[in-house]
């Protein structure tokens, strides 16, 4: 107990200061760096709440996709970033106000919790001991059953949201050539070849 | 020393505000903020996964498979968004998006 105690301190403790320093590094790289480094800890600390499968799903889908696509973002754009960061300190008193408000209200609301015994009994779909199914097990068997359409509402956006992606940044250039292949096999031999008739000394 | 409920939603809680906290300093990198808003959500999976497992109930886990893929799509789109808007602009400076205001 005292293991996964030490493990929850550590693991929440690099996820806090990694997001702190996300928004707070001078580079944008070092910050999705410092992104991937908060996902990674997030998903340490779903495996200590027993999440095992958001967890991975957590480092596939952020880490292996979003964070690299906003990687290639980043390095793909070639932007001036100590200009972006002036005005920073302009705004860091109303933030850091905004902020705190937020925080201490919602670490009031954490605090004053308290769950009624009966919230167990209503729950939607219970999670099964661990002896019949492991979390992964029982997640599939309520995902592809109670919400199947969901699920597929879900596939949707995600196609939604590729051809919107290619849509927006797809665009056809005309200033460029490039190959047609009809044109080049429906070239004739006259079109291509021509002779001429060179009269001696006298060149073309 | 016993982990609870409490413990994960003020680390959430933290987390959530650091990308709230992001979204202010930042005001003019874009990539930055959609940074951040990818912090917030991380920080409402966290809650929601901790409430699923301290209940006993997995539907918060499958809101928070939801709540993921729900990003993923918004990370994409954004950054296309932002690819689009430095072609035509040159700059992504975010302060002085007017250009729809005809």
């Amino acid at each position: 107990m005292i293991v996964s105690a030490i493990a929850f301190y550590v693991f929440a403790a690099m996820a806090v200061a990694a997001g702190f320093m996300v928004i707070a590094a001078r580079n944008p790289v070092h910050s999705v760096l410092f992104l991937i480094l908060t996902f990674f800890n997030a998903a340490a600390l779903f495996v200590l709440m027993g999440a095992e499968f958001i967890a991975l799903i957590l480092v596939i889908v952020y880490v292996g996709a979003v964070a690299v696509l906003f990687l290639f973002v980043v390095m793909m754009l070639d932007i001036d970033f100590a200009q972006l960061r002036q005005g920073f300190l302009q705004y860091l008193p109303i933030g850091g106000l905004v902020g705190l408000i937020l925080l201490i209200e919602l670490l009031l609301v954490a605090g004053a919790w308290v769950i009624t015994p009966e919230a167990m009994q209503v729950a939607a779909s219970p999670a099964p001991a661990l002896e019949q199914a492991a979390n992964t097990r029982a997640l599939g068997q309520i995902l592809y059953t109670q919400y199947a359409y969901l699920f597929q509402a879900a596939g949707l956006i995600l196609l939604v949201a590729m051809i919107g992606a290619i849509v927006l940044t797809l665009r056809h250039r005309v200033d460029i050539k490039r190959q047609v292949i009809s044109r080049q096999v429906g070239r004739k031999r006259h079109e291509g070849v021509e002779l001429k008739d060179v009269k001696p000394g006298q060149g073309i | 020393m016993e982990i609870g409920l409490g413990h994960y939603l003020t680390v959430a809680a933290i987390l959530f505000t650091i990308g709230v906290f992001g979204i202010f300093l930042n005001r003019k990198n874009v990539i930055v903020i959609l940074m951040s808003i990818e912090l917030m959500l991380l920080a409402v999976n966290v809650n929601l996964v901790a409430f699923s497992v301290f209940l006993h109930d997995l539907t918060g886990q499958v809101f928070a498979i939801f709540v993921l893929t729900v990003a993923a799509a918004e990370a994409a789109i954004g950054l296309a968004i932002l690819v689009t808007y430095f072609r035509n602009r040159g700059s992504i400076a975010v302060e002085d998006v007017n250009l729809m205001k005809g």
